[in-house]
């Protein structure tokens, strides 16, 4: 309790940018390992890799596909915005870019999701 | 407890073996963080460590970490930052607690000349003074830093700094970005070798701490920023 | 633990990801209308330059920068300095390097 708002008792929205960087950066990361051996079944066992892309049919992994491809959205997008803040000599937009990241992010999800379902 | 009274715990970490952590302090109309810690050492606890000097918000001795927030104390109404009637002051962040509230600020300062902050001078005193062309690009960049009191708040509030005891920190960039755009430092080259380290600017992560709290409203991050965009094209140009 | 390099690699690979992005999730939002089936996934890679290419690039790019963003983070998150931390950066890098190499491969021209 008290290690939880020893974190947010700073918190600010461009503190939460960083923090959603990093996070979807690092889970990006770590699902890369699985997405490309899944993949790669396709050389040795294309049977199982049908297997594994009927199981994207259900409902649970259609969540956890939104989240991947939310994962990818935002660290790209927060990316962008980072390298936009350092290369580019503008400040006072800042807080509205990173929530438009956010936003924009969470758009492109959600049109995966809709096609999905 | 009465309305009137103030809830004050304050955090003396390790070195607090036994010693009042909570106080109740009387509220007054007109009261700054700092009046009620001076008040806390003057009529209940002698041993109370703590560092001020001017009290108007020039010399930065006196910031302290404030419900987990770094401020200047001195310049920080106690009715901003109470919760209720309750107040946390501990000692500031990411620098070695010397007692009680009091840090010890040699690695800020250290890191301040890692950093190159300090004075390249090429001209001697038989040079005729070199003008300085007041509404210049360089001199409004480095005017817009330089009002920096090394109060070490924002370091304190900096994650990366936290994280990385390498980090130079927002206020030393700062100054080097501040001194890589005067026209009457010579010292190019060393500023940006030294911001480009394993400590330098490339570890910001702009999360923007420094700029939000500074209690003189400057602007460390973008500071860092122009640092950055300066290194990257020298790192074109040199190919290093 | 960032120096002028790392930087400038972390930057530009994450430059040229950006559209690569763009491009896998137009091709994701696409490729997952009627369900995903390994024909039809080999069907649209097989034999082809251009996506041998796309992906080759992407997993290059994403190999580098993931290596160094996961290298951050170890430092300041977890505590890993010095040899270990180099080595834990060149392991990740060249791990996911091979995988998606290998998966590259496996989708276009095995």
């Amino acid at each position: 309790m008290s290690i939880a708002r020893g974190i947010t008792s700073r918190a600010h929205p461009l503190w939460f940018a960083y923090v959603l960087h990093r996070l979807s950066g690092l889970g990006l990361a770590l699902f890369l390992p699985l997405h490309f051996w899944v993949l790669a079944l396709a050389m040795t066992d294309p049977a199982r890799l049908d297997g594994f892309l009927h199981l994207t049919e259900a409902g649970v992994m259609k969540l956890a596909e939104f989240g991947l491809v939310f994962l990818l959205a935002v660290h790209m997008f927060g990316g962008l915005r980072l390298m936009a803040l350092e290369f580019l000599p503008w400040s006072p937009s800042q807080k509205t870019l990173a929530a438009g990241a956010a936003a924009l992010s969470f758009l492109i999800a959600a049109l995966f999701f809709l096609k999905a379902i | 407890m009465s309305p009137k009274t103030l809830k004050v715990t304050i955090d003396r970490g390790r070195c607090a073996d036994g010693a009042q952590t909570v106080f109740d302090v009387p509220a007054y109309e007109n009261q700054t963080v700092l009046d009620v810690v001076s008040w806390v050492q003057q009529n209940a606890d002698p041993t109370l460590s703590y560092r001020f000097a001017c009290r108007v918000g020039m010399c930065g001795s006196c910031a302290m970490m404030v419900n987990g927030v770094p401020r200047w104390t001195c310049r920080t109404h106690i009715s901003k930052v109470l919760a209720g009637n309750e107040v946390t002051i501990g000692p500031l962040r990411n620098l070695p607690v010397i007692k009680d509230l009091a840090v010890d600020m040699d690695p800020f300062f250290d890191k301040w000349v890692a950093a190159e902050g300090v004075h390249h001078g090429e001209l001697t005193r038989n040079d005729p003074i070199a003008a300085v062309n007041e509404t210049s690009e360089g001199r409004t960049t480095a005017n817009a830093g330089i009002e920096c009191i090394n109060c070490s708040v924002c370091y304190a509030a900096c994650d990366t700094v936290a994280g990385n005891s390498d980090y130079l920190g927002p206020a030393a960039l700062q100054r080097a970005w501040t001194l890589l755009n005067d026209a009457k430092d010579e010292g190019r080259l060393a500023i940006l070798d030294a911001v480009s380290g394993s400590g330098g600017c490339h570890n910001c992560h702009s999360m923007g701490s420094c700029t939000l709290y500074c209690p003189n409203e400057l602007d460390p991050m973008s500071a860092i920023a122009g640092l950055k965009r300066e290194t990257a094209k020298s790192f074109f140009r040199k190919g290093r | 633990m960032l120096n002028l390099r790392l930087y400038m690699l972390q930057r530009i690979t994450g430059l040229l990801m950006a559209p690569l992005v763009l491009g896998h999730l137009a091709v994701m939002i696409y490729a997952i209308q009627g369900g995903l089936s390994a024909a039809e996934i080999l069907g649209r890679t097989q034999g082809s330059w251009l996506w041998f290419l796309f992906y080759g690039t992407f997993t290059l790019a994403v190999s580098i920068h993931g290596a160094i963003g996961l290298r951050t983070i170890a430092f300041e998150w977890g505590g890993l300095k010095g040899a270990g931390l180099e080595a834990f950066m060149w392991l990740s890098g060249l791990g996911l390097l091979a995988l998606g190499g290998r998966a590259v491969w496996a989708v276009t021209f095995a």
